[in-house]
């Protein structure tokens, strides 16, 4: 805890770990993707997850996002221990608590847009009817409306992510993860797709982790940036996004 | 997820993977057809056994008889019930009451004597007995010369192969073959018999009082006069409509009605000598029932009238064993196809499980439970059976016509009746549309739960 700077009252802590391991066994070898990383992530913030690959970020979004569980040490999302959660409640807390995107998008090819973007509310099991409201709603936000009946082959790049924006925010998460979400991306289409995950951050109040290696994008949308080196913990510091608008 | 998200969403992904699903599809179809046809050909086997056994007349007939008959043949009734001398007599009042039981058609008497018949002066000594008009549907005037007996009433007579045989002096040397029924009824039809036999008359006439003296005293008396009625002879059987009744089997049938006005003077009536009044008494009863099912149900309550029952349930009971066991090995060998399509349903599914891992993966990652994924995989191993069973179901019936019509071509060349041995009651239709559905779920079972506990991080790791 002593790695974390003091915040301001008004926020809460939505994400807290502490001596966070995750240790592969690969034949002999144990490999220790995170080993003992302690952080704590305040609601609402925009947090970048930066290093070289084989660093351990991925794995710490894994464990966050509840698709992994920790070897030691805990990690604490909203008052959830998720290492003493079962796979039931695990998979209930990706459903209700958890949006992600990815950097190869992971739309479902067999399906439209718009029954990918509804598909988490079947897993909720949320009438047909407001399934597809729901879904029409996010696909308008993120201005793909117009194409919610292709499949996902038909659609560029930058047009997938934003459905996998779409997707992730069907069930009004307070946490939106992040891994390497303009990696495949040009960087005009990824500055979109950021500025689409900031204002998220902004108006919707979501608590954003973002995994990348490009320093220069976490600078520009981070409020907050933390190095991670051979699965530890190796900096941790605020920043001033580019054009954050007196935000503190 | 709820049913008929699963269900669309199932069927979405059948269709993905249109040819190799199909041809699951088809294994499991093939699979169940074999399965109806194998089963549909045992029920009608079954059902043409039965059709034949009950138009033959042996198990829905029950004899009944008085106590006072059949002594000393230490049946379990005889010994506990009353003794034979305080049961009851089987007259027309008892007639009566076993004709207006529940699940009985009729009750008719046996009249059953040996007498003489003379055929172109020739004397031949022969059992009679009288046959109900109901006895034309029976399977053993199947095949007979001439038609059965114009009306119940009619000086007319069917005469059984044998005897015929015997009139016309042709009986063969055993062990060779028999001259053709057509042969035989060609110069007997039409003919006439004369028959004598032993009236049994009321004693009022003086003329018959040679032995008066001691009918006088206990009250009732007849006389036995001498009689001749001609016959027609109608018909000629081929098969023998009395086998179930051994050595007291009759060759020669009268009308039921014609028999009971002619009052033959029978066995029994000697010992009713000893009973007043006008009633007939009868030494046995034919009692027919509706549905043979219901055979066991009628005996008993005869049994309970106080009366001697017998029957081929027996025998019956031993059928429906038979193929009860025929249905299992039928059945056997049926599902044995089934579980070979079922284990295409493990490889298909488990094939899918490889190649939409990163699909299962992507439905982990985004709040689906193994509880999902598994209900999903399941789903589809559910709608693989159950339009395969369908589908098999209308193929088995195919199948079923196909060889129905071919045997009955065949049947026709061998100058033998067409049957219909084939049957797909709507039992069978729904028993093999479950069946398919729970084989293709239990084979579900591996596939669904190992994409459940499959781990999203490692599905999702390679591009």
């Amino acid at each position: 805890m002593t790695t974390v700077p003091a915040v301001p009252a008004i926020r809460t802590i939505a994400i807290r770990s502490d001596n966070l391991c995750r240790h592969y066994r690969m034949g002999e070898n144990v490999i220790r993707a995170v080993d003992g990383v302690s952080l704590s992530v305040q609601s609402g913030e925009f947090l970048a997850l930066l290093g070289s690959s084989g660093s351990g970020k991925s794995s710490v979004l894994n464990l966050i996002a509840g698709l992994d569980r920790p070897t030691s040490g805990s990690v604490i999302v909203q008052d959830r221990d998720l290492a003493k959660l079962s796979r039931e409640e695990l998979a209930k807390y990706r459903l209700r608590v958890v949006g992600m995107v990815f950097q190869s998008f992971n739309l479902i090819a067999s399906m439209t847009v718009i029954e990918n973007v509804e598909l988490p509310l079947r897993f909720a099991e949320v009438d047909r009817s407001r399934r597809q409201s729901l879904a029409r709603e996010a696909l308008e936000r993120v201005g793909l409306k117009a194409r919610m009946d292709h499949r996902p082959s038909e659609l560029s790049g930058g047009e997938q992510q934003r459905a996998a924006l779409a997707r992730a925010l069907i069930n009004r998460p307070q946490l939106l993860l992040a891994d390497e979400p303009t990696g495949n991306l040009d960087s005009r289409t990824g500055t979109e797709i950021m500025d689409m995950v900031r204002s998220f951050n902004r108006e919707l109040g979501m608590t954003v982790v973002m995994v990348t290696h490009e320093r220069a994008l976490a600078e520009r949308y981070a409020e907050r940036m933390i190095f991670l080196a051979d699965g530890q913990l190796v900096d941790d510091r605020p920043n001033r996004p580019d054009g954050a608008g007196g935000l503190v | 997820m709820k049913l008929p998200d699963l269900t669309e969403l199932a069927l979405r992904n059948l269709r993905e993977s249109l040819l190799r699903n199909s041809l699951t599809t088809v294994g499991i179809s093939v699979g169940v057809a074999s399965l109806v046809a194998m089963l549909s050909l045992g029920i009608g086997l079954q059902q043409m056994a039965s059709r034949r056994l009950v138009k033959s007349g042996l198990f829905d007939t029950i004899i009944v008889s008085s106590r006072r008959e059949m002594r000393g043949m230490g049946r379990e009734e005889e010994r506990n019930g009353p003794t034979p001398g305080e049961s009851r007599i089987l007259d027309e009042p008892a007639r009566l009451e076993i004709e207006h039981m529940e699940n009985v058609s009729e009750a008719y008497p046996d009249i059953r004597f040996a007498t003489e018949l003379r055929f172109e002066d020739k004397p031949h000594l022969t059992m009679i007995s009288a046959l109900p008009q109901s006895a034309q549907t029976n399977d053993a005037f199947e095949g007979m010369q001439g038609q059965f007996f114009s009306s119940d009433s009619e000086p007319e007579v069917i005469l059984q192969k044998s005897f015929a045989e015997e009139l016309l002096g042709k009986t063969p040397p055993l062990g060779q073959p028999e001259p053709g029924v057509a042969e035989l009824a060609k110069p007997l039809l039409g003919k006439e018999l004369l028959m004598r036999y032993a009236q049994r008359a009321a004693a009022q006439s003086a003329a018959e009082a040679s032995n008066s003296d001691s009918n006088d005293l206990i009250g009732a008396s007849y006389s036995v006069v001498s009689r001749e009625q001609k016959l027609t002879i109608v018909g000629v059987a081929d098969l023998d409509p009395e086998s179930m009744r051994g050595p007291t089997r009759a060759k020669v049938f009268l009308p039921l009605k014609l028999a009971e006005s002619l009052h033959v003077m029978l066995p029994t009536d000697l010992r009713e000598i000893a009973r007043a009044g006008d009633q007939p008494v009868y030494s046995s009863i034919s009692a027919r029932v509706k549905n043979p099912a219901q055979i066991q149900l009628v005996e008993d309550k005869i049994k309970k009238m106080g009366f001697t029952t017998f029957s081929i349930a027996d025998a019956s009971k031993g059928l429906r064993q038979f193929f009860g066991v025929l249905y299992a090995f039928l059945g056997i060998f049926g599902s044995l196809a089934l579980i070979v399509a079922s284990i295409g349903i493990v490889n298909t599914l488990v094939m899918a499980i490889l190649e939409r891992r990163r699909e299962i993966g992507i439905m982990k990652a985004i709040g689906a439970s193994d509880a999902d994924v598994r209900k999903l995989f399941f789903a589809e191993a559910g709608a693989m059976g159950v339009l395969g069973g369908m589908l098999g179901v209308v193929l088995g019936w195919a199948i079923g016509q196909v060889i129905n019509f071919g045997t009955n071509v065949y049947l026709k060349r061998q100058s033998l009746p067409p049957e219909h041995f084939w049957a797909v009651p709507w039992w069978l239709v729904a028993f093999a549309i479950g069946f398919a559905l729970v084989v293709s779920l239990v084979s579900g079972l591996y596939p669904a739960g190992r994409a459940a506990k499959l781990d999203p991080v490692q599905a999702l790791r390679y591009e």
